[in-house]
């Protein structure tokens, strides 16, 4: 499988991505410039990092949606490359609009750094297959801006679609976001955004794993 | 011209900075304060002077960057 991890200035979360891909796939991942302005032709994962892409500046991710390789990454991405977009990715994935919906500041307006509890609820994707439907999770989050919000009808048919993929568990939501959406699938399924980090649960020695199974999932769609 | 930009949220919208502005408004005692929603403001200066075309203009600069219209208005202000 071959991967690319884009980095935006102030993302932060690349190179944890990279490792992570590193060692579910064996390969390491090429690293685009935003400034790029084409994606390598033969990748078969591209990923939008966390971090803090131009400072959060106007809202969350707007800048990043319109850097100089997002105009090829969106192309891609609606032709049907996978894109896995991680927290700040998520926000740029719903900036440029191959994502429904909008990441709003936190309902606290606090910060919230630690691990959440997840159910997913989608095991239809490249992305969670090996997990169970229902399976709960655990996975670290760092977001001030992770309250999911779109219009009702919107929330309704992105449901109704099998969409929502994983959920903050019962009691367990950590910025409000509606209907405890945690993370959502493009209507094609190979685009994920998700506000938790997969890449910070992947190491057994730093605490957590079970991201480690998203990454498992995507290898063993894309080989 | 000039053009000021006025970027607001939707009815409907949670805003929790303007909850937690209007807390504080009442924390200094100033009453009858029933809602407070905080918006943005930009200024732009143009080159353009035809008022139409730099409505036309800002309009696009809006849906395409500007204001994300899932949550939010925006109201264009222009002027010599």
């Amino acid at each position: 499988m071959k991967s690319a991890v884009v980095v935006f200035p102030a993302s932060n979360c690349d190179r944890d991505a990279a490792v992570a891909l590193q060692r579910a796939t064996g390969k390491a991942p090429r690293m685009l410039w935003h400034a790029e302005t084409d994606v390598p032709d033969d990748l078969d994962l591209i990923v939008l990092p966390g971090g803090f892409s131009f400072g959060d500046y106007l809202r969350c991710g707007a800048m990043a949606a319109h850097s100089p390789i997002m105009r090829d990454i969106v192309r891609r991405a609606r032709a049907g490359t996978p894109v896995l977009g991680i927290c700040n990715g998520f926000q740029i994935l719903c900036e440029t609009g191959l994502l429904p919906g909008v990441l709003m500041r936190n309902a606290s307006l606090r910060f919230v750094c630690k691990p959440v509890a997840l159910r997913v609820e989608e095991t239809q994707s490249l992305f969670t297959r090996r997990f169970k439907r229902g399976e709960e999770i655990k996975i670290p989050v760092a977001h001030g801006d992770g309250n999911y919000f779109a219009d009702e009808e919107t929330l309704d048919r992105i449901e109704g679609e099998g969409r929502v993929a994983l959920r903050y568990a019962p009691g367990a939501n950590p910025n409000g976001a509606a209907r405890d959406i945690a993370g959502i699938l493009s209507e094609n399924r190979r685009i994920l955004g998700l506000m938790p980090h997969p890449e910070r649960a992947a190491d057994a020695e730093l605490g957590l794993t079970d991201g480690s199974k998203m990454f498992a999932s995507i290898l063993e769609a894309l080989p | 011209m000039k053009a000021r930009i006025h970027i607001t949220l939707k009815t409907g919208v949670l805003d929790p900075q303007g909850k937690a502005i209007g807390h504080a408004l009442e924390g200094l005692g100033f009453e009858g304060v029933s809602e407070v929603r905080q918006g943005k403001v930009i200024d732009l200066d143009l080159a353009e002077t035809d008022e139409a075309r730099a409505r036309e203009q800002v309009r696009a600069m809006c849906e395409r960057l500007l204001a994300n219209t899932v949550i939010e208005n925006y109201a264009i202000d222009l002027s010599q």
